[in-house]
């Protein structure tokens, strides 16, 4: 199978350190990868470099499609622009105004177009941004622990109302995230990241809904766990 | 209502009070009207200049003379801070001769501006325009590169490009900057004028004061500086009027508890 997103050999150093060691990375069409890894892993600047926000080195070689989205762990709305626009921004195409409004709909904020993003809640606000990247059809989405901030309820709803999406728009997805829980519910694949590479490599195979206290959601939870160096028993 | 009117009136009391004693001493000889004329002389005077017409006259000259030199500061400073706070470049040619020139007293420039543009309205526009150029390049400057990075980055992703991110992203987060730096430079403006029409001046409200020292009409004297005060609140007014409306939504505006 061809892979959308195609990587090898991405080396990332800060100063000394080494924070990706000739990474190898595939992501097939339409799949949901969750990334876990250590606090300081170097999660984030893969995915920074994925997005073109840090410069990627031109010894690695990088296949990415086009448009790529990002849902950062905060919103990063801009406060001088309603909802509405705040999606629209740089959008390009036909009637970006409807467009906005179509993806504000999806996610549950049809009411709240002309708000300003500081009248919005943590979970209204993260769900704007989700709108914000999913308006421009991407066809890659990078998620940066978009959930991370939010409470424990509002988290949940999240992970409900992104399973909806995922099933309607079906975008391949990269998602950084620091829980176990999230990785095994929402991911067709988990990878950690461990000394600069890909060290572990687990395909999720749970039917849909997947429930918390199946047998093998626990199972896959804590290879990971172990994966991640945390000790269970 | 009753404690809104109350808490008026409480803190009219100290000033009315000041005033009666003020007029009170007048009236008994405490001092002479050389010195300092008494309220009931001042607002007679206020009232005599506003019939005949001078002072509106002499206000106009110098809401031009104010309003040009902004006007110019403002596209000057404005300009500078564009070209310094977008390009490392623009930052190493315009940001040291700036920092330099603004720890100049500048209305100690008054001899050369004379010796160079002369005695008419030139050099006094000129002296409000460079007090007024420098909080506006300082304050704008500072507010594009304070621009929260965080926030260009997003744009980035969602595919602006330079003239995108400064459209919608740069500019919009320099504005509060821009506007202390605007606030502040009206009241530089204001003082450069008291200054600029001190010297060769025939028409303005600086004028009007120099005039009436020649007269010992201290009751003029007070109604000038009056009205600097009273432009000076309204320009002030003006701006926070505009800040409202330019800063709508923005988080420190909002109302508390309205989130």
């Amino acid at each position: 199978m061809t892979g959308l997103v195609r990587v090898r050999g991405l080396t990332r150093r800060f100063g000394a350190a080494c924070v990706l060691d000739s990474l190898d990375l595939d992501i097939a069409p339409g799949e949901i990868v969750a990334l876990l890894g250590r606090s300081g892993a170097g999660k984030t600047t893969l995915l920074r470099t994925l997005a073109g926000l840090d410069p990627a080195p031109p010894d690695a070689e990088i296949v990415l499609p086009h448009p790529i989205s990002m849902v950062f762990q905060e919103p990063r709305l801009l406060p001088w622009k309603s909802v509405w626009r705040n999606v629209a921004l740089g959008l390009s195409g036909p009637d970006p105004r409807g467009r906005a409004e179509a993806a504000l709909h999806e996610v549950g904020l049809g009411q709240r177009l002309d708000a300003w993003p500081a009248t919005l809640s943590g979970g209204e606000a993260q769900r704007v941004a989700l709108a914000r990247a999913l308006v421009r059809a991407p066809r890659l989405l990078l998620l940066d622990e978009p959930f991370a901030a939010l409470d424990a309820l509002t988290r949940m709803r999240m992970h409900a109302l992104v399973g909806d999406l995922w099933r309607a728009h079906a975008p391949t997805t990269l998602m950084v995230t620091h829980d176990v829980d999230e990785a095994v519910l929402l991911a067709d694949r988990c990878v950690v990241l461990e000394g600069g590479r890909l060290t572990t490599d687990l395909r999720v195979e749970l039917a849909s809904p997947r429930r918390h206290g199946h047998p093998r959601f626990v199972a896959l939870r804590q290879n990971l766990l172990a994966a991640l160096g945390v000790d269970v028993h | 209502m009753r404690i809104r009117i109350s808490f008026v009136a409480r803190r009219l009391i100290s000033p009315l009070l000041i005033l009666a004693a003020w007029q009170a001493a007048s009236w008994l000889g405490a001092f002479s009207p050389r010195v300092l004329a008494p309220p009931s002389a001042i607002l007679m005077a206020a009232w005599k200049l506003a019939a005949s017409g001078a002072l509106l006259h002499h206000l106009l000259v110098s809401l031009g003379r104010v309003v040009a030199g902004l006007g110019i500061g403002l596209a000057l400073g404005s300009a500078l801070a564009l070209v310094a706070g977008l390009s490392r470049l623009g930052e190493d040619i315009v940001d040291a001769p700036m920092q330099m020139l603004r720890t100049l007293p500048f209305l100690g420039l008054v001899p050369l501006f004379i010796l160079w543009f002369g005695i008419g309205e030139t050099p006094k526009i000129a002296l409000v325009a460079l007090g007024s150029t420098f909080p506006i390049y300082l304050n704008l400057f500072a507010g594009i590169r304070g621009v929260d990075r965080r926030l260009v980055e997003a744009g980035q992703v969602f595919g602006l490009d330079r003239a995108g991110l400064i459209r919608h992203v740069i500019l919009p987060g320099a504005l509060p900057s821009a506007l202390v730096g605007l606030r502040y430079a009206l009241g530089v403006a204001w003082l450069s004028l008291v200054v600029a029409e001190q010297i060769n001046a025939n028409a303005g409200i600086g004028f009007l004061i120099a005039d009436a020292r020649d007269f010992l009409r201290t009751d003029i004297i007070v109604v000038g500086l009056l009205v600097y005060a009273m432009l000076g609140l309204v320009a002030d007014a003006l701006v926070r009027a505009l800040e409202r409306r330019a800063l709508r939504g923005r988080p420190s505006l909002l109302p508390m508890g309205s989130a």
